[in-house]
């Protein structure tokens, strides 16, 4: 029996406002709020509540047997409480279905899995929070910022606690093998994998309303018939896409709704299941593991960094990012970490890719910029004002070993103060007990004189 | 393939970007094996590369029939035409120029550059085109820019040979809207008599189409390309006197150019980082205004003029330049950002010059939007990654722009007029 693993990715950045040179220490708001609440408001009225809707019918009116997962990052979370409230109310909706799962994923869909694992494993903790205190659920598999996996990464996140994690199914990766089977990280085999199928999910994504594609038109019919054809020891199909595929990638006008309403009748007649990422780590176990020394995402053609770390540009934008990062956390100023997860989001890194001239199209469809070096120009504004924020907290010239110590020492102060004054109070008690057991004494001694 | 040309300037003696464009153009059609092209000039000075077309000086070409000492002759002539091609040519007078003043050979003087008396100068290089035109053997006549339309018009009317005119600017983007009615004139009817028209940017096409209200099929663009540099050029050595970063502008300092925008925008990078020094290279009418702009603005210790520069001079300064700004208000072409990509200078250009079209990695800001303009100078001097970047970038990006390829596209007209 087949199944089929459904997995959505809901994210929105906080999209930076112009924020020009003068701007830099005069200004410490760097947020186009106008321009995220409509595109929030857009993406809410296009996609999330007719699809949320949609998906909770579905689900209703097949008892069950519809299962989808959900990874909804924190920032976009943010935006919806802000925002578009009615958004989270109707996710809430699912959860409380029990066929919907919610997966782990960073809180600010940041990048931060490459180069911090202490920072790493913050917000995934606070993700999980998060996720936790608006559905009341505790995500068990995690998902990385745009599928980014490597062994080392799989390693980490066994060490959180994650039973599995999902990424993509990158054929320089697979070779021959085919991502529709359950595997396990190389580095650490408790850690189990699902991958994309990629030719299967972007078929929906990119060329449901592609009139030139030789399959035009897709149906959920014929969408069927695929997953059915495919080997019988194969048992499982893994779509995993943007949830804005929904209603903005594919507007409504073209049927996809449609196509995901039809989707549970065809696969009841092909026997073909549907399951959440978790059950199938529950019942399954991996046939292999895979070896993934270089990360892998699902971005572009080339399915590796190159989409957000691909050129100079991105790379001192991010390096210089990643250098702030201890003081920040040891600053423990709470409007400065808000940036700071702000700030991480991988879209940033996105919007400054020169590649635009094969995967072009995809990436200036998202960018708020002209062209990768304004939104370089722009973010970097952005990042000094942040920067010297950072810094004014701390004294310049001292290096951040020798910083930590201190903020250590002075962190750790209230308890240390605590503790002595425990102590001194002990003592005094000590010495007053010390102190009167031999006027005691004395007396008794006297009155026995007496 | 037998083309004549009409231009106005050819290098090395050069007074703007036609020139520069005139010998690109021609150069790069030299490269198809049978293009033959003679290119008439009002004054060439004799040290023009001949070596892959036949220039005419119009200047030594008789429009009046007259029988010369051989001796005379030969002085007069300097060398630019044999006695025999001379007498060729006299032979192929067919119109009165009686009215026009001559000298004793029978030809007029020009003097090559852009005088008071212009129209006068564009109406004696008619009379000239009317004997070329009798006395060679062509395919298709091409117009560079309004000056020569009137001569490539009345070379169609004698031969009836089809017309292609080239515009590399418009009297829209020289004043700003303001037209000279006298040059509008020109223009508009050279537009209307040529068989099709090739701009050089889509910037262009849109004035040709909205302000002379021409046939859109008729007008095809054809970008502009720039020459590889050459080794001279290379070995050239930046004159750095500073330690503090330079952002130049380098072109004639007009309304066009947009100058005052570059000085404001020098404004404000000053007022946040003091290490940057601007130079303003170039003349023009507006320099003066621009000097007592900075003075005003009291930059003047961090804002220079070096006035105009030539040749080898252009190529020291842009090698010495950590940025390059082209803040046109409406640039047909613009091949000067290109230039200086091809040195490796980071190039910031505006979105009404035509370039921009063709170029990715410049930095791409409205001409007025002066803040855009110095954030960008900002970035640029203060992030490494983005110099390098754009240094590496934009000039792997500009030595794919060949004139080569431009070429091509002008033959495909070339054959599309002749319905070959």
């Amino acid at each position: 029996m087949k199944s089929v693993c459904f997995y959505f990715q809901v994210h929105q950045p906080f999209r930076l406002r112009r924020y020009r040179f003068f701007d830099i220490g005069n200004d410490h708001y760097y947020y186009d709020d106008y321009n995220n609440e409509e595109i929030i408001k857009r993406m809410a009225e296009r996609c999330y509540l007719p699809a949320n809707k949609l998906i909770l019918d579905m689900i209703k009116e097949s008892n069950g047997a519809f299962k989808v997962a959900y990874s909804i990052s924190g920032i976009a979370l943010e935006q919806m409480e802000l925002y578009v409230p009615e958004v989270v109310d109707s996710f809430r909706e699912l959860a409380k279905t029990g066929c919907v799962e919610f997966l782990a994923e960073t809180y600010a869909h940041s990048l931060t899995s490459l180069w911090d694992g202490n920072e790493f494993e913050l917000q995934v903790k606070e993700h999980a929070n998060k996720i936790q205190s608006l559905f009341g659920v505790k995500p068990t598999v995690f998902r990385n910022t745009e599928l980014i996996y490597s062994d080392e990464i799989g390693d980490r996140v066994v060490g959180m606690g994650f039973k599995g994690m999902i990424t993509e199914g990158a054929k320089h990766v697979l070779g021959w093998k085919s991502p529709n089977y359950v595997y396990c990280c190389a580095n650490n085999p408790r850690l189990k994998l699902l991958l994309k199928n990629f030719k299967l999910s972007d078929d929906v994504t990119f060329r449901f309303s592609d009139w030139g594609w030789d399959q035009f038109p897709l149906t959920a019919d014929k969408y069927m018939d695929w997953i059915a054809n495919t080997p019988p020891e194969e048992n499982i199909v893994n779509l995993f896409m943007g949830y804005e595929t929904f209603g903005e990638m594919q507007s409504a006008g073209t049927g996809i709704f449609d196509f995901l309403k039809a989707l549970p009748k065809f696969a009841a007649q092909r026997n073909i299941t549907f399951k959440t990422p978790s059950e199938i780590f529950d019942k399954q176990k991996p046939v292999d593991s895979i070896n993934v020394p270089y990360p892998i995402s699902w971005a572009d053609e080339e399915r590796d960094l190159s989409a957000w770390l691909g050129n100079e540009l991105q790379k001192e934008a991010f390096n210089k990012l990643r250098e702030i990062g201890d003081r920040v956390r040891m600053s423990k100023d709470l409007k400065l970490l808000q940036d700071w997860y702000y700030l991480q989001s991988s879209d940033h890194f996105y919007y400054m890719c020169t590649k635009y001239f094969s995967d072009g199209a995809v990436h200036s469809h998202y960018s708020p910029y002209d062209s990768p070096y304004e939104a370089f120009m722009n973010y970097m504004n952005v990042l000094s004002d942040f920067i010297d924020r950072v810094n004014s907290k701390f004294p310049a010239d001292m290096d951040n070993e020798e910083l930590n110590s201190l903020t250590q020492t002075i962190n750790a102060q209230e308890d240390v103060i605590a503790k002595l004054t425990k102590e001194n109070k002990k003592l005094k008690a000590d010495l007053k007990a010390a102190s009167s057991e031999p006027v005691a004494k004395k007396s008794t001694a006297k009155s026995k004189k007496d | 393939m037998k083309a004549l040309m009409f231009g106005w300037e050819f290098p090395p003696h050069i007074l703007g970007g036609l020139g520069t464009a005139s010998y690109g153009l021609t150069r790069g059609m030299s490269l198809q094996s049978d293009m033959d092209i003679t290119f008439m000039l009002p004054k060439p000075w004799g040290d023009e590369d001949q070596s892959f077309l036949k220039i005419v000086s119009a200047n030594k070409v008789p429009i009046v029939y007259k029988e010369p000492d051989w001796n005379y002759l030969n002085s007069e002539l300097q060398g630019r035409f044999s006695p025999e091609e001379y007498y060729h040519l006299r032979d192929c007078i067919r119109e009165s120029n009686h009215h026009i003043g001559t000298n004793g050979i029978g030809s007029v003087e020009f003097s090559g550059r852009y005088p008071q008396n212009l129209f006068e100068e564009i109406r004696n290089y008619d009379a000239v085109a009317g004997v070329v035109c009798r006395a060679y053997d062509f395919d298709v006549i091409h117009s560079h820019d309004w000056l020569t339309y009137p001569a490539g018009i009345h070379a169609k009317h004698v031969t009836g040979k089809p017309l292609v005119i080239h515009v590399h600017a418009t009297d829209f983007d020289r004043s700003r809207g303001n037209v000279n009615p006298g040059v509008f004139n020109i223009e508009k009817r050279g537009m209307e008599e040529a068989d099709h028209i090739i701009t050089v940017s889509n910037l262009t096409r849109d004035t040709v189409i909205h302000r002379y209200h021409i046939d859109p099929a008729k007008v095809t663009t054809v970008h502009n390309a720039v020459e590889p540099i050459s080794k001279e050029i290379e070995a050239i050595q930046p004159k750095r006197n500073t330690k503090d970063k330079v952002v130049t502008f380098l072109g004639r300092i007009t309304m066009q150019k947009g100058p005052e925008y570059f000085v404001e925008a020098a404004y404000r990078v000053l007022q946040r980082t003091p290490n940057v020094r601007f130079v303003m290279a170039g003349s023009g009418d507006m320099m003066e205004k621009m000097i007592r702009h900075a003075a005003y603005r009291n930059i003047c210790d961090r804002f220079h003029f070096t006035g105009f520069l030539k040749g080898k001079e252009v190529y020291e300064m842009l090698k010495s330049s950590d940025v390059y700004i082209m803040p046109s208000v409406s640039e047909p072409f613009g091949i000067s950002p290109l230039e200086a990509m091809q040195v490796g200078v980071p190039t910031i250009i505006s979105k009404q010059s035509g370039c921009a079209e063709i170029l990715n990695n410049a930095i791409k800001v409205d001409y007025w939007d002066i803040d855009a303009m110095a954030d960008a100078i900002y970035s640029i001097i203060t992030y490494p990654s983005m110099y390098k970047f754009l240094k590496e970038e934009g000039k792997r990006e500009v030595d794919e722009i060949k004139w080569e390829y431009a070429a091509l596209k002008v033959r495909k007209v070339y054959d599309m007029v002749l319905h070959r």
